[in-house]
């Protein structure tokens, strides 16, 4: 026992717990749909984990420091079609200044939730609660009722969502899941090895402590903030990339499903532990099992949100009861274990 | 240097400053404000909202959040639409959708109360899975054509100028008032909700409060979904989408904190007042939903940052005059229990 405890910590078994879930449904849903191992299936999953994967890494680092952004639905939205518009009106703009465009203002929105909830010390779920209806309240006046649509694009930003990174035999790499797997891994080694990622935890932990112990809990919270909005942005652009046509209502209903994956992934809701690869996987299990799903069982899409709400709450609750048991047989077996413990 | 009495310094006098000001505002821009169909149709427009922020103040107060709500009363809805065009008698109907949001309310209970899951991500994936059940029933269908006498408890005067769902309001909002301010059980929702541990120590069965709470939240969510049902003579399976937000906007206006264990029905009652007489106001002066819907979440954010804001100018205040004897002013947002 001593030897598995010493060499893997609870939150690497749930990463791997999640690996070992994907690589399972996968091979189940290769046995009951012809032709379901495919690069067809690769590619329609990435394309789809890909955006909200950058959003679950933004959320991440908020949900990390025991906050949460509800707003980013609606920052996606106002960055998809924003950008768009100006793109469409002006067909010569670079991609290094939409894509610049898009991280700005996801930032500019982000560093509004921050700043409320850091230094006005309003809860998050309140600012960003509150924020989620604003954003897209300026973003509907702005519209006018007008629809971004493709024809309207240029032409490198119609191509993008087929531009392959790297090709292995029938799977496309596709440069946009390229992109947010860049954005996890990158995430990942800051929560890992960089005093701002150290930090994001320990606030988490205990943001008393934190505070005590001298860490700028404020500047760090705005800081994962704005983060989180910046990374929303990026999303947004992603997401004009992929649709091309851009409603008023683009992005509606991301901020439940960034908090599911970050949720299914592993992350405490009430912060402290949690990785980004973790999201990522959570991300990508949902992802396979609702695609998966409406192809097996014939089901209508309606099926989806269920079985979202139930995965959530299995996910959950399994973290609560399996995982703390787990904490404390590592407990006992004497390795120090980051997280919390039972109450 | 003039001091504030303490009456005017309590979270409810400014509620009722800012009502005041909405109302006037309301009765100078236009004649028909306060005409009485207008009053009743101030409350009309948003009875369901409004008769679930009841029983979230409860659960607010409790230190808890139910976010599923409007998919509660989606599901309600959508479950009393299908079993109508299934051929199944209404009454039936609306007690098998009253059941069927007591079973979400004791499933969500169930698992914040006795497995202990935080509130947020239980009622998230109820948000998110209640929502899911109306779909499957609805599809993207729309369902109508209920029996005359149900469209007529919905959108008719039943007393008098009020309508069914105003009076079950009016009742409800006495009867929530007698068992938070008068009751044992009133008094424990506000212990749970202020520190849990000291709770159970006092021999107060918390999983059991909190248990009932979430009941009462799937039952009553469930009845403003029939009464919405029957308001709008329609339904789909987006009913109630998305009404979570002005039900919560709501509560923690009035003044209840979000951490728990401190708030009023008097501040509900008053904030109620205020978003609705908010929107009927821009409405009569043409301003979209959509506006009044940004105007709302602002309302959300400022009714806790002020308070802050001004508690902390205060304690910098006393702090730059130490001289000052006298008791210290408490910040705004901490509003007595009674």
């Amino acid at each position: 026992m001593k030897a598995i405890t010493r060499a893997i910590r609870p939150e690497q078994l749930r990463e791997i717990t999640l690996a070992a879930l994907i690589v399972v449904v996968v091979l189940f849903f290769s046995s009951q749909i012809q032709g379901y191992f495919s690069g067809r299936t690769f590619n329609r999953v990435t394309a789809s984990v890909a955006i909200i994967a950058v959003v679950a890494v933004g959320q991440t680092l908020v949900v990390l420091t025991r906050n949460i952004d509800l707003s980013v639905g609606s920052i996606v939205g106002f960055s998809a079609y924003f950008v768009g518009t100006q793109l469409a009106n002006d067909n010569t703009l670079s991609p290094a200044f939409a894509i610049a465009l898009a991280i700005g203002l996801g930032a500019l929105m982000g560093a509004i939730n921050g700043a409320l909830v850091a230094y006005g010390r309003v809860p998050a779920i309140i600012v960003t609660l509150g924020t989620l209806a604003i954003y897209r309240t300026i973003l509907v006046d702005m519209s006018g009722a007008k629809t971004v649509v493709v024809d309207a694009l240029p032409q490198w930003l119609k191509d993008l969502p087929r531009t392959n990174l790297i090709q292995i035999g029938e799977l496309d790499i596709r440069l946009m899941f390229g992109l947010a797997v860049f954005v996890v891994l990158v995430f990942q080694l800051v929560l890992v090895y960089l005093r701002f990622g150290r930090r994001l935890y320990a606030i988490g932990s205990n943001p008393e402590a934190a505070r005590n112990a001298g860490l700028p809990t404020q500047r760090i919270v705005f800081s994962a903030f704005v983060l989180c909005g910046a990374l929303a942005g990026l999303a947004g652009f992603m997401f004009l990339a992929r649709f091309g046509t851009i409603t008023v209502v683009a992005g509606q209903g991301m901020e439940l499903q960034s908090v599911a994956a970050v949720v299914v992934g592993g992350v405490n809701i009430f912060g402290g532990s949690g990785s980004m690869i973790g999201a990522f996987l959570g991300a990508t299990l949902i992802d396979l099992l609702e695609q998966s799903l409406i192809r097996w069982l014939r089901v209508s899409e309606f099926w989806r949100d269920a079985l979202l709400g139930l995965l959530i709450l299995l996910a959950v609750a399994s973290d609560a009861v399996i995982l703390n048991r787990l904490r404390r047989i590592w407990a006992q077996d004497g390795v120090s274990v980051q997280g919390k413990p039972v109450e | 240097m003039f001091h504030l009495p303490s009456a005017l310094r309590r979270w409810e006098t400014l509620l009722l400053a800012i009502l005041a000001v909405v109302v006037l505002f309301n009765v100078t821009r236009s004649p028909f404000y306060l005409r009485i169909d207008n009053l009743v149709n101030v409350f009309e427009l948003s009875i369901e909202k409004i008769i679930v922020a009841l029983v979230m103040t409860f659960i607010i107060i409790n230190g808890e959040i139910d976010l599923s709500v409007a998919s509660v009363m989606g599901l309600a809805a959508c479950v009393v639409a299908r079993l109508h065009a299934d051929g199944v008698a209404m009454p039936l109907a609306v007690l098998v959708a009253l059941t069927v949001g007591l079973l979400c309310g004791a499933f969500n209970g169930f698992w914040i109360a006795y497995v202990g899951l935080p509130s947020l991500a239980v009622t998230l994936a109820g948000l998110i899975g209640y929502r899911g059940a109306a779909r499957i029933l609805l599809e993207d269908k729309s369902i109508g054509n209920f029996p005359e006498w149900f469209n007529a408890l919905g959108q008719r005067p039943l007393v008098g100028p009020f309508p069914l769902a105003l009076i079950v309001f009016f009742v409800m909002l006495i009867a929530a008032a007698i068992i938070l301010q008068r009751t044992a059980f009133g008094r424990y929702v506000y212990v749970i909700g202020n520190n849990k541990e000291v709770a159970r120590y006092a021999g107060i069965r918390v999983k059991q409060v909190k248990m009932r709470l979430f009941m009462a939240s799937g039952l009553i969510a469930a009845l403003a979904g029939v009464l919405l049902a029957a308001r709008l003579g329609a339904v789909r399976g987006n009913t109630a989408e998305g009404f979570e937000l002005d039900i919560i906007t709501m509560v923690l206006l009035g003044g209840v904190s979000i951490f728990g264990g401190s708030g009023t029905l008097t501040g509900v009652a008053l904030s109620i007042l205020i978003i609705l007489n908010l929107r009927n106001g821009m409405s009569l002066a043409n301003i979209t939903g959509n506006t009044q819907t940004g105007v709302i979440g602002a309302l959300l954010i400022l009714s806790v940052l002020v308070p802050n804001l001004v508690g902390r100018l205060r304690a910098l205040r006393s702090r730059m005059r130490p001289a000052t004897t006298g008791p210290t002013p408490q910040p705004a947002q901490e509003v007595e229990i009674s």
